[in-house]
């Protein structure tokens, strides 16, 4: 069903694109002008129990993440970013609350194919290629070899990988692989992009490039994007909103909406407006530090 | 030639060795048949010249796989190469024995909970089980249920070769990196999906170290099947007729020629092996 969506149109600037430029992926949309709810999240928590002992991962948390939104994940070790990202792509199991996941459960929405994840480590397969990395979602969801192609083409052109694709990963630089795993993301044109630290492991000069890089991919795909960092600046450049996360227990302290324009450079980092924002989230950061 | 010399090296001082040690334990039967008259080089001479000696010498040894490699036809009972094909082809088949028997006992461990459990401990019971000693009787008791030929041979070829390969199988088939097979759950792959994708081509860097150790022991357990009376073809029944007769060069040639066989066996792996790494771009 999701992958019979026609290739997303990349030839605009990608501006001013409302919900109804985006493809179809089989979702029923209400048939309004606002943008549709894409993750929907009510009390939601998680409680492991391990050895008797229990811990409170994530509790309370209330986030509603509309179509074409940017949000970013942001807090200490331990905050439950991470499990909050898994547990929308339902790779972990809510004990309290309830979740929506393109209006449905996370289960179903997992079994459409809403989401593309990237994890913080590129996951490549070391025996494909990167061409062949990029299929292997395809091939899962048994799309025909020359679709598959016709697709590995484009994203890898998307995230300007299109030369090596008949590298393998061990052949690539750290960044190059990290773009890679993004491009497989994207192959199978989720509506919904979670990001997991995926710049974590990379130097400073790399992950510039890649945020810088990360932003035009989300204005020209529109994509909903959620992304969890550990770094103030890389979420503030990025997001439209950054939700800012405390541990112990994992919760959210503070949403901060960004006064930022949605088309970036990184030259927006020396405006006043970015360092408001960069401001607003540390102090979040902080008066979460303090209550815990 | 860096590589050369060491080796070089080592065989000059193993034959040395072995001269030496093949005059000390000939001498007292060189020393009885020489002449009262006869001085101490015609003893050694005589020593390293025996027609039956305790030990041969390396050069007795290499005259007799020369004799038996070229001085025959290769169908002749009398060829060392007829009776080397015949143990190569039990082998063999003993080593397929071994990957299909590893291989799905692996899978069946590593996909169904009970059989973890309850194969595991019977698996290595069936190693503890000392096949060497007992080959003969299982030829024998093979052959009363109809099994005769190549098939009890490859049997026990492969009884004695499985082990590594489930092992190695096991370990393999679980050594996908979670975040991999947390990927896969995200596309919604099915389970067939996941062992074909991720968890069989992991697996490759477990076997193909498993295959190097079965493959010598399919050999050993092909060999020894031979042993019992009655097998009138194969390196075993070489080393065994060589023993009956007192002809130390043939039992020599005969263990010269499996040390052959185990290497190529091994250096066929390391082939297949090479293969694979070209199709997946230079890395296992």
């Amino acid at each position: 069903m999701t992958h019979n969506s026609l290739p997303r149109p990349d030839t605009g600037s990608g501006q001013n694109r409302g919900p109804d430029a985006l493809p179809d992926h089989g979702v029923v949309k209400p048939d309004h002008g606002v943008a549709e709810t894409v993750i929907e999240a009510r009390h939601l928590g998680v409680t492991f129990a391990a050895d008797r002992q229990q811990t409170v991962a994530l509790t309370g948390v209330d986030l509603a993440i509309r179509e074409g939104e940017f949000v970013s994940l942001i807090g200490p070790s331990g905050c439950g970013k991470t499990t909050l990202l898994r547990l929308i792509a339902d790779l972990e199991q809510a004990t309290t609350g309830t979740l929506l996941v393109n209006g449905v459960a996370p289960e179903q929405a997992r079994k459409q194919r809403a989401y593309g994840y990237v994890f913080q480590a590129p996951a490549l397969y070391p025996w494909r290629n990167v061409e062949r990395n990029v299929m292997l979602p395809l091939e899962v969801m048994g799309l025909p070899r020359a679709e598959r192609q016709a697709r590995a083409a484009r994203v890898l052109d998307l995230v300007g990988l299109a030369a090596f694709r008949r590298r393998f990963p061990w052949q690539l630089s750290g960044g190059m692989q990290q773009r890679a795993s993004i491009a497989r993301a994207l192959s199978f044109e989720p509506n919904l992009l979670l990001m997991d630290e995926p710049f974590g492991a990379l130097d400073e000069i790399t992950r510039d490039g890649l945020t810088l890089h990360l932003h035009q991919l989300w204005r020209r795909t529109g994509l909903t994007a959620m992304f969890v960092t550990h770094s103030v600046p890389e979420a503030v450049f990025l997001s439209t909103r950054i939700v800012v996360m405390s541990s112990h227990p994992g919760r959210i302290v503070a949403v901060i909406e960004s006064t930022l324009p949605r088309e970036r450079d990184l030259d927006v980092r020396e405006t006043p407006e970015y360092l408001a924002v960069a401001h607003a989230v540390r102090a979040a950061l902080r008066e979460g530090h303090r209550d815990g | 030639m860096g590589k050369v010399a060491p080796v070089l090296v080592v065989l000059v001082i193993l034959t040395t060795l072995w001269y030496g040690a093949a005059l000390a334990m000939n001498w007292d039967q060189a020393q009885t048949l020489a002449d009262d008259d006869a001085g101490w080089t015609d003893v050694a001479t005589a020593a390293l010249t025996l027609e039956r000696p305790l030990l041969p010498t390396p050069d007795q040894v290499v005259g007799e796989m020369i004799r038996g490699v070229f001085g025959y036809n290769v169908v002749s009972s009398r060829s060392l190469l007829f009776h080397a094909g015949v143990t190569a082809w039990a082998a063999s088949l003993g080593f397929m024995v071994a990957l299909i028997a590893g291989m799905t006992l692996a899978i069946g461990i590593v996909h169904i909970r009970t059989l973890d459990r309850a194969l595991m401990p019977w698996l290595i019971v069936s190693q503890a089980v000392p096949v060497l000693a007992i080959a003969p009787m299982v030829v024998v008791v093979l052959g009363n249920i109809g099994l005769t030929g190549v098939t009890p041979k490859a049997l026990i070829a492969g009884w004695l070769s499985f082990f590594p390969i489930t092992t190695g199988m096991v370990k393999g088939l679980r050594s996908s990196d979670p975040m991999r097979r947390d990927l896969l759950r995200t596309y919604s792959a099915t389970g067939t999906q996941v062992f074909m994708k991720l968890r069989w081509p992991d697996s490759m860097a477990f076997l193909f170290p498993a295959m190097k150790v079965a493959a010598p022991l399919a050999l050993v357990g092909a060999i020894v099947a031979e042993l019992p009376t009655g097998a009138q073809a194969g390196l075993g029944a070489r080393l065994l007729t060589g023993s009956y007769y007192g002809h130390t060069p043939q039992i020599w040639a005969a263990l010269f020629m499996a040390a052959i066989l185990a290497m190529l066996a091994v250096a066929a792996v390391d082939g297949a092996q090479a293969l694979l790494v070209r199709a997946r771009g230079g890395r296992l």
